[in-house]
């Protein structure tokens, strides 16, 4: 598999470091309930299809990217920074 | 009789064309009183102890493709019970003794091969969280015995035991670890509860599950609607689309795990023999083939198939540890999808939907599990009750902090 960094071009995934699911957002560290944070820390919708991901181009530029792929053929529908993602959005969890 | 000398000359004299199959191909009746969703080993064996255990026996098991198209057919076939923490121990103990009596059990012969299991350490740290483990076993009643380098050496003299960069100290052995014939176990579970009643329906896939205010009432599948009022999912690395048909969310991600297989050479590897450097293990099956596998590819993955980056590790790891392997071809090599919990163990429990039952999370150690998940899942759902073998595998355990953490590393998500 190879992803597209929008900075660096197309890459062997071997230089990209992956850290799951990019869609469970942080609840509030004032009032969110423990259900909240079990939900955000341990479950994961895993599906079978498209599932938007995390990666970090840890042995190329470093950026974080958001890549959307298919888990049952591994094509890569949508690759984007995080930071861009997370300016248009305040639903995306950026580490 | 249907396995004798005399049907063996006279099948051998007709092709082989006449033997009757070793089990039915009954059509899905309209109701069952349980159904097993995934004919694994553990659906599989599921049935066969609510038959034989429970006398239930108005049980079907549904399965999308055939027996052993799933991780049973895929595994590297490795059984052991060499477990730290009090949750694990008396479950994959008891796993253990249901492997040394299986083939008994269900008469069939699914070569249980207790050759040993060594975990080889590099380190003077790591050989102290080795003795730690053994000694818990040990107090457990399981076997366990800590080697160091000169009897490791004379166990595995292919080994490069002075390794500059990870050079073996030791290893800790249990005995009565080793190997079994995983399509075997697919098919002795299947025979065996099949002749205890159980209707095995392959190429039947659930498409939904069928809730009433609460309570699970039948499935719905690609040979039409099926009521019951017991289900129990045991369908591995698909566990989370199965629950995603109860709404459920579980704490788990799909990975895949790839093994390879060299071409047949002599007995050099006598054991199974795992790196504590890296992740890695090896064996070698009774055809001479070499059995081997390392890490999962590490991002979620529902194809049947792995990346080149990994065969790349796994061969640098073979090759650190036994250099002399790098003239050998390998031969095959395949991918399986695995049910990864956020703490590396596995759920056999309740839902909070009322008949509909769980076991999943078995990461890539669920085949030694094989026998207890089966015992233990048919025994939760006969009685309502977990067994006090998998009472720690409670699916809630995530929300109230009782992860169980086997590998040490601190209660963090993404253990495995
Ligand atoms: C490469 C590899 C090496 C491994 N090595 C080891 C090892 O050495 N030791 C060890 O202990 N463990 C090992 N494991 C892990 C072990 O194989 C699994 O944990 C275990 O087999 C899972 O349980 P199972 O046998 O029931 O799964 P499976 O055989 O996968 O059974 C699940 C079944 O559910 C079916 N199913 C899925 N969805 C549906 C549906 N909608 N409707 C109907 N049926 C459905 C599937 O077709 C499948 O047959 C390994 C796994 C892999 C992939
Ligand atoms: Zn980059």
């Amino acid at each position: 598999m190879r992803l597209t960094c929008p900075y660096c071009g197309s890459r062997g995934n071997d230089e990209f470091v992956y850290l799951g699911s990019a869609d469970p957002v942080r609840p509030s560290h004032h009032d969110a309930p423990a259900e909240q944070w079990t939900a955000y820390v341990y479950e994961r919708t895993n599906p079978a299809g498209a599932h938007r991901e995390l990666w970090h181009h840890s042995f190329g530029c470093r950026s974080w990217l958001i890549v959307t792929r298919d888990t049952r053929t591994h094509e890569v529908l949508k690759t984007e920074p995080a930071r861009d993602a997370a300016h248009t959005s305040s639903e995306v969890a950026v580490p | 009789m249907q396995y004798s000398l005399a049907a063996l000359l006279r099948n051998a004299l007709s092709g082989n064309t006449h033997w009757s199959p070793a089990w039915r191909d009954p059509q899905p009746k309209p109701s069952y009183d349980t159904i097993i969703i995934g004919g694994g080993g553990h659906g599989l064996a599921t049935a066969y102890f609510l038959a034989k255990e429970h006398g239930i026996t108005d049980v079907a098991v549904l399965e999308k493709a055939y027996i052993g198209s799933g991780n049973v057919g895929r595994n590297t076939t490795i059984i052991r019970s060499n477990y730290l923490l009090p949750g694990n121990t008396p479950f994959y103990e008891w796993s253990l003794k249901l492997w040394e009596g299986l083939e008994q059990d269900i008469n069939f012969n699914a070569m249980v091969s207790q050759r040993g299991v060594l975990n080889l350490f590099h380190s003077d740290g790591q050989r102290d969280a080795f003795a730690r483990r053994g000694n818990a076993m040990r107090l457990n009643g399981v076997d366990a015995e800590l080697l160091g380098p000169n009897e490791v050496r004379r166990l595995h003299p292919l080994l490069d035991l002075d390794n500059p960069r990870f050079p073996v100290k030791g290893g800790l052995l249990q005995r009565r670890g080793g190997t079994v014939r995983h399509d075997a176990v697919a098919w002795g579970y299947a025979r065996a509860a099949d002749r205890r009643g159980v209707d095995i329906i392959q190429n039947c896939e659930v498409t939904g599950l069928r809730i009433e205010s609460g309570r699970i009432i039948g499935v719905e599948t690609t040979r039409g609607t099926i009521h019951a009022k017991r289900i129990g999912l045991a369908v591995a690395g698909n566990s989370s689309r199965l629950a995603a048909m109860a709404g459920m969310r579980l704490p788990i991600e799909s990975h895949v795990l790839q093994a390879f297989v060299s071409e047949g050479v002599k007995p050099l590897i006598d054991q199974v023999v795992t790196f504590g450097a890296a992740h890695f293990y090896i064996s070698q099956s009774d055809k001479g083939g070499l059995v081997f596998g390392g890490d999962i590819d590490g991002y979620n993955s529902y194809a049947q198939r792995g990346s080149l980056p990994i065969v790349e590790d796994v061969m640098s790891c073979a090759l650190a540890l036994f250099p002399s392997l790098g003239r050998l071809r390998y031969l095959r090599q395949w991918g399986g999808i695995m049910d990864m919990s956020m703490d590396g163990s596995p759920i056999i429990d309740r839902t909070p939907i009322e008949g509909l039952y769980l076991n999943a999370g078995w990461c890539y150690g669920g085949f030694k599990a094989t026998p207890a998940s089966g015992w233990c899942f048919a025994h939760t759902i006969a009685t309502g009750q977990p067994h006090a073998f998998n009472a720690a595998y409670r699916l809630d355990r995530f929300a109230s902090g009782h992860v169980i953490d086997e590998g040490g590393k601190g209660a963090v998500p993404n253990l495995h």
